[in-house]
């Protein structure tokens, strides 16, 4: 009897949890839909963007299975270059080795640019005396020799404050910080280690809001969601924003950002008509994610490229 | 002059205690207040039944809470028996020699080894050696072997509960081995088995980091219909509404919180409920 009852209420468990898993279908059959699947990985700066995009191709053709991960760009071209996805996002070109890898394994890809990412230099709203950096005094506050000695704001700039500054920055798996210490250091990955780290751009944000000498960098969109706590600096005397990351005068610290495609997945069902789709509204969609559309002259660069490798 | 100390030490003991509790509820209701004031306006059936999107308001946990389902569902179906039978074997059969004391031992510890090293045996096993690839099977395999050593030591727990006299008279009315295990050792203990198991399957579903490694995905725009389709979990949708610029997505990551705690709460609650209609019922 009590050993009846204990299966019963395993299997009603089990039971109800598929039963209320199978009833929600949604059918509807039209003649000319696509059919297939879109496998998606790599970078969470790219993820909202092909996120947005496959909600909107979803729209038009929902019974196209279009997946995405965020395992970071890194994680993303591990299985891009074995042929386990099918686009990778990537806030980076491919890295060399990574190449040679997808080489081995016989992967032939196309690189195409879709936006861009402005990072922002951010100090907190109580600081009254830095209002323009430039890429050599961010230099000098960032590079490894900086580490343990560079502490106060006048040991950068004498017309600084003479208190203690405080950093804030992504940690060293962030796509973010290559960028940063690619472009301001002078070599990816080389940074002093003594700053506040964090890989949730939200967290600095807080960092830098609640410290009066704090300075942080991150991308444009968490400073323009948080206007309110956080004062922007300008680089080199401009300030970043769509229009000047777009004509390519705050410089350097905007990136592009690229999907790639394995080649061999153009065949796929699905695929081609979700990479043509991505290209064709790219634009439109990257301002409502808190990116910067590229140049239409870019964007025909792109499709370009997209029809010369699908030819 | 000795006693007045005493008494003096037993209140201050007291008061301790008191304070300690207090401090443990009182960040349990910070915690759960923030999250309620913050999360339960966007509760509603939207919510509920909606694919990921990039306006918060329109954004839902529908893939993401399928896969949680999905993921518990199978995850019981391999764990319990598994782990029920291991320890049935463990404590009535198994011989108490060396070898027994090893897995034991073994056992144990393997209860304490972070998640995350679950998760990379479930990608080395499951997803590549086996090529199931990032699938719901992989990481219900990988939840299923994370939470076996916690059902085997609290099931062993439970049956050690049992008092020898019963077994022994069992035995005395000539029952076999098996009979006495499935006559008395096993109803007695269900109580006690039943809460260790739903407490290991509500860990399993709070995971986060072994379903990262397996390959849980953000955007699954499809409520899955097999155990090899993609997936996501709650704790994946929650961690990328946490980490947007937007604002608006921490309301609904606040919101997906509360979904996932109301989960486990009936899962407690129904431990709870288990327990004492088992113990109310077992009478020699």
């Amino acid at each position: 009897m009590k050993k009846t009852k204990i299966i019963g209420w395993i299997a009603a468990v089990i039971i109800g949890f598929t039963a209320c898993k199978n009833s929600s279908t949604t059918d509807t059959g039209s003649a000319e839909k696509e059919k297939g699947e879109v496998k998606i990985d790599g970078s969470s700066t790219v993820y909202p963007i092909t996120e947005a995009i496959a909600e909107e191709y979803r729209k038009e053709q929902p019974d196209v299975k279009v997946t995405a991960g965020e395992s970071g760009t890194g994680g993303g071209m591990k299985k891009f270059t074995v042929g386990e996805i099918d686009i990778c996002d990537a806030s980076r070109t491919i890295k060399p080795a990574e190449d040679s890898l997808a080489k081995a394994n016989k992967i032939d890809y196309v690189e195409l640019k879709i936006a861009f990412d402005g990072l922002c230099i951010v100090v907190n709203p109580a600081n009254k005396f830095l209002d323009n950096i430039t890429t050599e005094e961010l230099k000098k506050l960032w590079e490894p020799e900086a580490q343990g000695k560079v502490k106060k704001w006048n040991q950068v700039n004498a017309a600084w404050s003479a208190e203690e500054v405080h950093l804030f920055g992504p940690g060293t798996a962030s796509g973010t910080f290559d960028y940063f210490t690619e472009e301001i250091v002078g070599a990816k990955g080389k940074s002093r280690g003594d700053y506040t780290a964090s890989e949730d751009d939200n967290v600095l944000v807080q960092g830098v809001a609640g410290d009066k000498n704090a300075l942080g960098y991150f991308g444009l969109a968490y400073f323009e969601n948080n206007k309110d706590k956080l004062k922007n600096v300008k680089v080199n005397g401009i300030a970043p924003s769509k229009e000047t990351v777009m004509n390519g005068t705050y410089k350097p610290l905007s990136r592009p950002l690229f999907i790639y495609v394995n080649k061999a997945s153009f065949a796929k069902p699905g695929v081609k008509a979700f990479v043509k789709y991505y290209i064709d509204n790219v634009k439109s969609i990257v301002g409502d994610v808190g990116y910067i559309p590229l140049h239409d002259d870019e964007y025909a660069k792109t499709q370009k490229v997209f029809e010369d490798a699908t030819k | 002059m000795a006693n007045k100390r005493n008494r003096r030490i037993d209140k201050a003991f007291r008061i301790t205690g008191l304070l300690a509790t207090c401090f443990g509820v009182f960040v349990l209701i910070i915690l759960l207040g923030s999250i309620l004031i913050k999360g339960v306006t966007r509760l509603n059936f939207q919510f509920l039944s909606s694919l990921p999107s990039r306006f918060a308001a329109k954004a839902g946990i529908l893939s993401a809470l399928s896969g949680t389902l999905w993921i518990f569902g199978l995850t019981a179906l391999f764990a319990i028996p598994v782990g029920i039978g291991a320890a049935v074997y463990l404590e009535e059969y198994g011989k108490k020699n060396k070898l027994g004391g090893f897995i034991e031992i073994n056992i144990s510890n393997l209860a304490g080894v972070p998640s995350i090293i679950y998760g990379l045996l479930g990608l080395g096993i499951f997803v590549h050696a086996l090529k199931f690839g990032p699938v719901i099977l992989a990481g219900a395999l990988t939840l299923a072997l994370l939470i076996l050593p916690i059902i085997i030591v609290s099931t062993r727990e439970a049956l050690k509960a049992v008092p020898k006299t019963i077994r022994e008279a069992a035995y005395g009315l000539g029952a076999t081995k098996w009979q006495v295990i499935r006559t008395q050792v096993l109803p007695a203990s269900a109580g006690g088995i039943l809460t260790g198991m739903i407490l290991a399957l509500a860990r399993a579903i709070g995971e986060t980091a072994p379903l990262i490694v397996v390959g849980a995905l953000a955007y699954v725009p499809f409520v899955p219909k097999s155990p090899f389709d993609n997936f996501s979990v709650l704790p994946m949708q929650i961690f990328n509404w946490v980490s947007r610029p937007q604002k608006e997505f921490t309301v609904n990551a606040a919101a997906a919180i509360i979904v996932l705690l109301v989960i486990t709460f009936i899962l407690n609650g129904f431990a709870v409920f288990l327990r004492n209609k088992w113990q109310q019922k077992v009478k020699w």
